[in-house]
């Protein structure tokens, strides 16, 4: 079957979003008839991606699938998408991704259903239209679209603190999103067209550059996030109910890597190369500063925050450094080896955090409490749920055979070839990662069981089984064979590099 | 045939693991009968066919095999495959694990017995088997470096199988931070590898390693170092993790707070070998690098001798033949920093076998005295247990090296290649190991003596429950006795001084000790007898005898001499005062850290001054601004005057310049 004649990227943006407001309207009333619509949606929508994946031309790194309409003839504004080997593993992400939520939420979320599955579907199709847009006014109007449903989402079913973390989310995501409006103005005022194609081959003074990656920066630091503007994450995910927490770590944060990828590399080398030190830097801060921070949390859910911080450290750090690597080097091969590394890690890192945000769900449903100290012993009236944990974590740390080890082992691997202190500092999530992580499953799950509440706890049913065994399968998939991700973006990549190396300045 | 070779090391690999999951999964639904067999049929299919690939490679002449079987991703013009590196030293450590793995399976039976976790410990050491096997058979890093974490993963989830204890869920947390410690070190060495090497694949890196065994490598401020003494010190730091080194040794103690059969297995015959093995295999490398080998060989014997000492105030039976394994990883760590590789590698087989007979021996005795660890509260028990005081007895004089049994022609060999190594270090390293000797007679029979020998100090109602072990447990005791005492006879002339490694392990000229002794070397004979001019023998029976005077002959004598040198007994005792230090400056410190980077830096600083500051100062500023805004027309009608005032005046400034 071919999809190449069909609206294959409308579709993926628009059955969740038309199916979402289908949902709005049916309201709860239909609480049945909701929930397993909204799961047919969503496994319509995966499907749809899926049949993408098949006919992906792997060879190929321009754009494919293109769909391109006039939208505002007077701004010149498009309705322009396409998809290349960098947006498609997470176009599948975010699909596969909405599916656990919808069935995270069965029976768990008990007011509002109907509004909640209606966030998470439109929040699936506005996603699907950051990864794909091709338009920057397009690309933008989906980025900040997408802030709405997860305000919702967290400020109607997250927790007690939910306001202040809502308004901090939403304040410095949208802050930093303004400065990439600008920068797209003056970009469109020099290439006289918002098509992202156009941004990437405009030639611009090193000044515009640095000021325009200053911009981007500040939209893509915060969103994925990097050290000093990450703080309003461990926020937002604690007051944020789990499914709204597992599409916040596995896609939202991902977006700011797409950004940095699409918009910094391309529209700004010699910028980037100019800031790639700094990057570097603020990347090793994440790794090795958050992971000491992640310690000692108290909270589990801050703490799986804490560690996305830290492995976004990694993306971070694979994405600027081929700079040093290809001035050390005088070949491109590490420097592609460190940024499929960094987008195998944000895949990887989808589906670990995605785990882990679910896992303390699992517990969070029974015990009404997020915090390390209220639990010990959980493996003793859980079992079952205890060993999908253990594999869970030991992804978290990185652990070979899962998929949280490709990319991590990738970057290390490349940064030694940038400098030996980058893939030293670097390597201290081995040390870190497994720290914190084992040691809060020790407290958590290991020992004797310490309060009642443990001991009446039931163990997982079957449809958290089937939650946690799709994530186990993809995990340890990944782990075992992650060639196929890296057949799809290796074109693509490769043209980044060669692009992100020419410089544009005159 | 080379196609149908390859099935079989796919199913060497693959039985066990298939084996891991069936109990693994459906452990509830085969039963504990069904996840015992399933195991054992696993591994028994892996051992059997290790055994006919041994035969195959080893006596049939078969050819090294190298091949990938499939590509696990290709990156930056770098192909990451997952292989076989089929050649007589993967061949030989294959024979070693699968076998000892099988017998551990066996025993297992009588010694889980009652164990509510039944199935999930076959599964565990299943999946151990299948790790290790990836590992030793690996034909690259990366698939070594899987291997590496896999066993250290299943040595987490096994000392931590009693889940309940917080001693055993504290020591698997410790073995597997300390293991990644080294960790560490090992993927820094694997990422040098790959930068200059532009490979993997050990061959292709092992043919490179002449050309550029002269290039440097700058780290800090200008001083160049040697290319190879970084990346052999690195992966060596992975070693010292894995094969407990001074001062990454703090780990395998603890470790003893799992079952007894996982000590055996992976404790002590097959995981903790892993780093002996290793540097094995990379002996192209560090043969490139003078000062990695002397730093090879000094860690190597300070463990040797120090943690020896350590043996001889435990008073848990199984700690002392941890702390004997700790010293005796030494011993081949010695071996390998003197370029004795097939030495260490000798005794890393005989060590095996009468190692994993020392724990199970050991784990015999604790299952009949009903889970009692304690030496001080045994004694007499040779009447009761006549087969595990046999064996016993086996396993404790190959351990301390008497002549003829498989540790003498191991450990012997050892300390004459030490004895003619020239490198920086040597000197050292010899007066430890032959000290070392005496040390390990000493503590090996005062456990001997302790268990089995001596007054019965346990209460009477014990004593009267007393009996043998049940066949599953002393029939493998009884197989493993069988090497212990004589495979040293017969892997001696071919493994050391003959062509049993072929090409794989390799040896610079003027480092090759072993081509020396060999040159004097006229079968085992003469070597025994040989053995009776030099110090070692006459150390170990000496430690024998100071064994029986302190334990037998005169059993308050250790308590008076403890007494007069309380300090040095002191010192034992805190094994160092290691994992004081560990506990309080890294442990406590890696929090202290922690618990100030968040409060000060992300709460007080950036949330702090920065974000909510940032809201307060526009809080503040609104607040102040809000004023001009008073509704009162007179006020606006006032503002426009002062502003039309202040424009005309700049105008007129303006204009006058």
């Amino acid at each position: 079957m071919t999809v190449s004649n069909l609206p294959i990227l409308s579709m993926l943006i628009w059955t969740p979003i038309i199916g979402g407001i289908w949902t709005l309207i049916a309201g709860d009333r239909q609480e049945q008839t909701v929930k397993y619509f909204s799961l047919a949606v969503s496994i319509l929508t995966f499907v749809f991606s899926v049949l993408l994946y098949l006919d992906f031309d792997n060879a190929s790194a321009s754009m494919q699938f293109v769909e391109r309409v006039s939208w505002i003839k007077a701004f010149d504004i498009q309705y322009y998408l396409g998809v290349d080997g960098i947006a498609l593993p997470l176009i599948l992400l975010t699909c596969f991704t909405t599916i656990l939520v919808v069935l995270a939420a069965w029976e768990v979320i008990e007011k509002h259903i109907s509004y909640y599955m209606a966030a998470f579907l439109i929040l699936t199709g506005l996603m699907n239209g950051v990864f794909v847009a091709l338009d920057a006014i397009l690309f933008y109007v989906f980025w900040e679209a997408m802030l709405i449903p997860m305000f919702i989402i967290i400020g109607i079913w997250g927790g007690p603190n939910r306001v202040y973390a809502t308004i901090k989310f939403f304040l410095y995501t949208f802050l930093g999103s303004v400065f990439m409006l600008v920068a797209f103005l003056y970009l469109y005022a020099k290439a006289g067209s918002f098509e992202i194609s156009a941004m990437h081959d405009v030639a611009l003074t090193l000044q515009a550059q640095k000021l325009i990656f200053i911009a981007f920066f500040l939209a893509f630091a915060v969103k994925i996030p990097m050290w000093p503007v990450h703080t309003w994450l461990p926020d937002a995910h604690v007051e944020a109910p789990t499914g709204g927490s597992v599409i916040l770590a596995a896609i939202m944060l991902k977006m700011g890597g797409y950004g940095f990828l699409r918009f910094s590399l391309p529209i700004t080398p010699d910028a980037s190369l100019h800031f790639d030190d700094f990057m570097i830097v603020l990347s090793l801060i994440a790794v090795v500063y958050i992971g000491f921070v992640a310690l000692v949390q108290e909270d589990m859910k801050k703490l799986i925050a804490y560690s996305s911080i830290s492995h976004m450290g990694f993306v971070t750090l694979g994405f600027f450094i081929p700079f040093t690597i290809v001035a050390n080097t005088g070949e491109t091969s590490g420097a592609i080896m460190g940024m499929e590394g960094a987008m195998m890690q944000m895949i990887s890192h989808g589906f670990i955090s995605a785990a882990m945000f679910l896992c303390v769900g699992v517990m969070y449903d029974r015990m009404h409490s997020r915090m390390i100290k209220d639990y010990g012993g959980v493996v003793n009236s859980m079992p079952y749920f205890a060993a999908f944990m253990l594999l869970f974590a030991m992804a978290n740390s990185g652990l070979p055979g899962t998929s949280g080890f490709v990319g991590e082992f990738l970057v290390i691997l490349s940064s030694f070839e940038a400098s030996f202190w980058i893939a030293f500092f670097a390597a201290f999530t081995l040390i870190l990662g497994a720290a914190y992580t084992l040691w809060m499953y020790k407290r958590v799950i290991f020992g004797d069981v310490t309060r009642e509440e443990v001991a009446e706890l039931t163990d997982i049913n079957a449809r958290e089984t089937l939650i946690l065994v799709l994530l186990a399968i993809v995990v340890l998939l990944f782990g075992v064979w992650p060639a196929p991700v890296f057949d799809v973006m290796h074109a693509s990549v490769e043209q980044l590099i060669n692009h992100s190396l020419q410089s544009k300045a005159f | 045939m080379s196609e149908h070779m390859e099935n079989i090391y796919l199913a060497i690999v693959l039985s066990p693991l298939i084996g891991s999951i069936i109990a693994g999964l459906f452990g509830k639904l085969i039963g504990r009968s069904g996840a015992h067999w399933v195991t054992i049929i696993g591994v028994a299919v892996a051992s059997i066919l290790s055994m006919f690939v041994y035969k195959h490679h080893m006596f049939d002449g078969a050819p090294d095999y190298n091949a990938a079987v499939y590509t696990w991703l290709s990156s930056g013009g770098i192909n990451f495959e997952v292989g076989f590196l089929i050649d007589p030293l993967s061949v030989t450590m294959m024979v070693v694990v699968t076998f000892v793995s099988w017998m551990i399976h066996i025993y297992t039976i009588g010694y889980m017995h009652d164990d509510p976790g039944y199935q999930r410990f076959f599964s565990y050491i299943s999946l151990f088997t299948f790790a290790m096997l990836m590992l030793v058979m690996s034909n690259n890093f990366m698939q070594l470096f899987f291997g590496w974490e896999a066993v250290g993963l299943v040595s987490y989830l096994l000392i931590g199988f009693w889940y309940k204890k917080d001693t055993a869920i504290f020591a698997n947390l410790k073995a597997f931070l300390v293991n990644r410690v080294g960790d560490f070190g090992f993927l820094l060495g694997i990422a040098a590898v790959l930068m200059y090497f532009n490979s993997l694949d050990y061959f292709e890196v092992f043919a490179q390693a002449e050309g550029l065994a002269d290039t440097t490598i700058v780290i800090f401020g200008d001083h160049a170092w040697s290319l190879m003494t970084v990346i052999c010190i690195c992966l060596f730091i992975g070693a010292m993790g894995k094969s407990a080194q001074v001062p990454l040794h703090v780990w395998l103690p603890d470790s003893m707070e799992g079952p007894t059969p996982i000590s055996a297995l992976i404790h002590a015959a097959t995981m903790v070998t892993a780093g002996i093995f290793m540097v094995s295999r990379m002996s192209p490398l560090f043969e490139l690098s003078e000062t990695a080998l002397s730093f090879i060989l000094i860690i190597g014997s300070i463990t040797a001798l120090f943690m020896g000492f350590l043996g001889l105030v435990q008073n848990d039976i199984k700690r002392v033949v941890a702390y004997s394994t700790l010293s005796q990883l030494g011993y081949m760590t010695v071996a390998l920093g003197a370029s004795a590789y097939a030495a260490a590698m000798f005794h890393l087989v005989t060590h095996a076998f009468f190692k994993a007979l020392l724990f199970l021996a050991a784990g015999s005795v604790i299952i009949i005295m009903h889970h009692e660890q304690d030496m001080r509260k045994m004694g007499g028990l040779y009447k009761k247990m006549p087969i595990t005081w046999i064996t016993c007895f086996v396993g404790s004089i190959a351990l301390i090296g008497f002549p003829g049994t498989s540790g003498f022609f191991s450990k012997d060999a050892i300390i004459e290649a030490v004895h003619h190594s020239q490198i920086f270090g040597s000197t050292f390293a010899y007066y430890a190991v032959l000290s070392g000797v005496f040390i390990t007679a000493l503590y090996s029979f005062r456990l001997f003596f302790m268990t089995f020998h001596g007054e019965e100090r346990m209460d009477k109602e014990t004593w009267m429950h007393l009996h043998e072990a049940p066949a599953v447990v002393t029939v493998p005791l009884s197989v493993l006795a069988i090497p212990s005492l004589i495979l040293g006879a017969f892997l001696i002339g071919p493994m050391l001084f003959g062509d049993y490694f072929g090409n794989t392990i390799y040896v610079a000229e003027k480092h090759n000790v072993l081509h020396e002794i060999g040159s004097h070397y006229e079968g085992i004979m003469l070597f025994t007898l040989y053995a009776f001019k030099h110090p070692p023998v006459y150390l170990a029976f000496a430690g024998i005898f100071v064994a029986w005077l302190c334990y037998i002959k005169f059993p308050d004598w250790p308590g008076l001499i403890v007494s007069r040198i309380k300090w040095i007994h002191c010192i034992l005792e805190k094994k160092y005062g290691f994992d004081e230090f560990n506990q309080k400056v890294f442990a406590g410190g890696t929090r202290c850290l922690g618990r100030m980077l968040w409060k000060y830096g992300d709460i007080s600083i950036i949330d702090g001054i920065f974000v909510n500051g940032t809201a307060r100062s526009v809080g503040i500023i609104s607040s102040v601004i809000r004023h001009i805004q008073s509704g009162y027309l007179y006020h606006y009608a006032f503002a426009i005057i002062l502003g039309l005032l202040v424009l005309i005046a700049v105008f007129v400034h303006g204009v006058l310049n």
